[in-house]
């Protein structure tokens, strides 16, 4: 079994290697899409910003690999920027996105007092006994730095919510694809499990 | 609801973390990395690691500590300390850190915080600001660089604004007045810089008891607080820190 690290130069994705060399796992970090096809299972990470990440997905046939790899039906994991880059836009500069999922991704409110980027350690509530959220008690702690949020068409599609002047969806899943907020490879001991069940699970998604 | 982080700072001088006080004397108190572990064990939300290394051939040692530090533990953490250009940025990135933190190169080239900002996303772009009290400025305090041995002529609440517009992430606001004193944060000056700014500000400087943590989020308005001497050598754990600050009914992670 062997995890494709989807690379499009968004952030670092060092933190996420290095998770995953930690839990065991083999990986490797591609930006070609046959190469990444190849994979048993994808992680979708990134921190940046969404229009010039999806230029880069783009110029790479990597939006297009996404959608393939998605039907196909391989689970995919998308992380903080690759979370929200799955929906069919985000109100970052009126972005068109992947689009695997309905939904829009959709900026934090600068008037209610509150500081952006959303920063910092919050609680993440599991709706539905969602298999990535499996032996991590319900309400725990994930490491969050975003300014956007994702707002998938479906709310059946959300699996855990947080707070942060409004409830949001901080994690979704779509038949084999789970994508969250939060940065589960900074996120200590509840964020290596999440990683963990997502490389372990074995059949079906 | 966002939970209140709490900072364990280590301060790397020649590969050992040291302690000082006043920047002025000292001591090596033992491995960053096995410190860092401990810390982490104990449910640290955060660490930022400080090179002191006064000899440029030796900073070396510290990109190896921040490898060897990401290889073990899962928790963002910063590096700061002689980062002056895109290229110091890179590296300590490259090698695992989440941030990376500037303060007097900063005053000296602020522009290193936007083009900083621009190559790795402001969430990456901590601002260290080193803060005086000094009357002669419109808000009461200025700053001073070099580990606080030198006085610029610029207003900290005026700069901490500036910080913000020019695209960092976070602020760690230092209090050299209270730093060492053990006698709690600067509490007026931590909560008028909050109350300035739309980032993160994380409260440096003067923490001596648990609630001394509490008086700087409930009264200083902190998003973070930043600790040292209290659990490398006061004997204060994380764990038990935030168990107090718990039953004060201050959101944390525990």
């Amino acid at each position: 079994m062997k995890i494709g690290i989807l690379n499009y130069d968004a952030g670092n994705l060092k933190s996420v290697e290095t998770a995953l060399a930690y839990l065991g796992a083999k990986y490797f970090v591609s930006s070609d899409p046959y190469e990444l096809a190849k994979s048993d299972k994808l992680i979708f990470p990134g921190v940046g910003e969404a229009q010039s990440s999806m230029k880069i997905l783009k110029k790479r046939g990597l939006d297009i690999f996404l959608r393939e790899y998605f039907k196909k039906g391989n689970p995919i994991l998308g992380i903080c920027l690759g979370c929200q880059i799955v929906l069919d836009s985000s109100e970052e500069r009126n972005t068109k996105c992947v689009g695997l999922v309905p939904g829009n991704s959709k900026e934090f409110s600068h008037n209610m007092d509150l500081k952006i980027p959303h920063m910092g350690w919050n609680q993440v509530q599991s709706t539905n006994n969602h298999y990535i959220f499996k032996d991590i008690p319900n309400n725990s702690s994930f490491y969050f730095v975003h300014s956007y949020y994702p707002d998938p068409d479906n709310q059946n599609a959300v699996i855990a919510l947080t707070d942060y002047g409004i409830s949001f969806s901080s994690a979704f899943s779509v038949d084999n694809l789970v994508a969250v907020q939060f940065h589960p490879e900074k996120s200590g001991p509840h964020g290596l499990k999440l990683l963990d069940n997502f490389i372990s699970k074995t059949q079906g998604v | 609801m966002l939970q209140k982080r709490i900072i364990v700072c280590l301060d790397v001088r020649d590969g050992k973390t040291t302690k000082g006080v006043k920047f002025k004397g000292n001591v090596d108190i033992g491995d960053p990395v096995l410190m860092a572990e401990e810390y982490y064990k104990q449910g640290v939300d955060e660490l930022v690691f400080y090179d002191i290394t006064a000899s440029s051939e030796k900073r070396g040692i510290m990109i190896d500590i921040v490898k060897k530090v990401a290889e073990k533990i899962f928790i963002p953490f910063s590096v700061g300390g002689g980062i002056r250009t895109l290229s110091d940025m890179k590296q300590v990135i490259l090698a695992g850190a989440e941030k990376v933190s500037v303060n007097s190169s900063a005053v000296k080239n602020p522009s290193i915080i936007s083009e900083g900002a621009k190559h790795f996303g402001k969430q990456c772009i901590v601002v260290g600001m080193d803060v005086e009290m000094d009357f002669s400025k419109p808000s009461g305090y200025g700053i001073v660089i070099n580990g606080g041995r030198t006085k610029v002529d610029l207003d900290a609440l005026e700069w901490a604004k500036k910080i913000e517009k020019l695209g960092a992430g976070e602020i760690v606001l230092n209090s050299i007045d209270a730093d060492g004193t053990k006698n709690g944060y600067e509490i007026k000056l931590t909560r008028m810089i909050s109350e300035s700014v739309g980032i993160p500000v994380v409260a440096s400087g003067g923490a001596g008891t648990s609630m001394h943590l509490a008086d700087v989020f409930n009264e200083g308005k902190a998003d973070a607080a930043l600790i040292a001497s209290m659990v490398h050598i006061d004997g204060y754990t994380v764990g038990g820190i935030k168990e107090f600050l718990n039953k004060e009914n201050i959101p944390v992670r525990i």
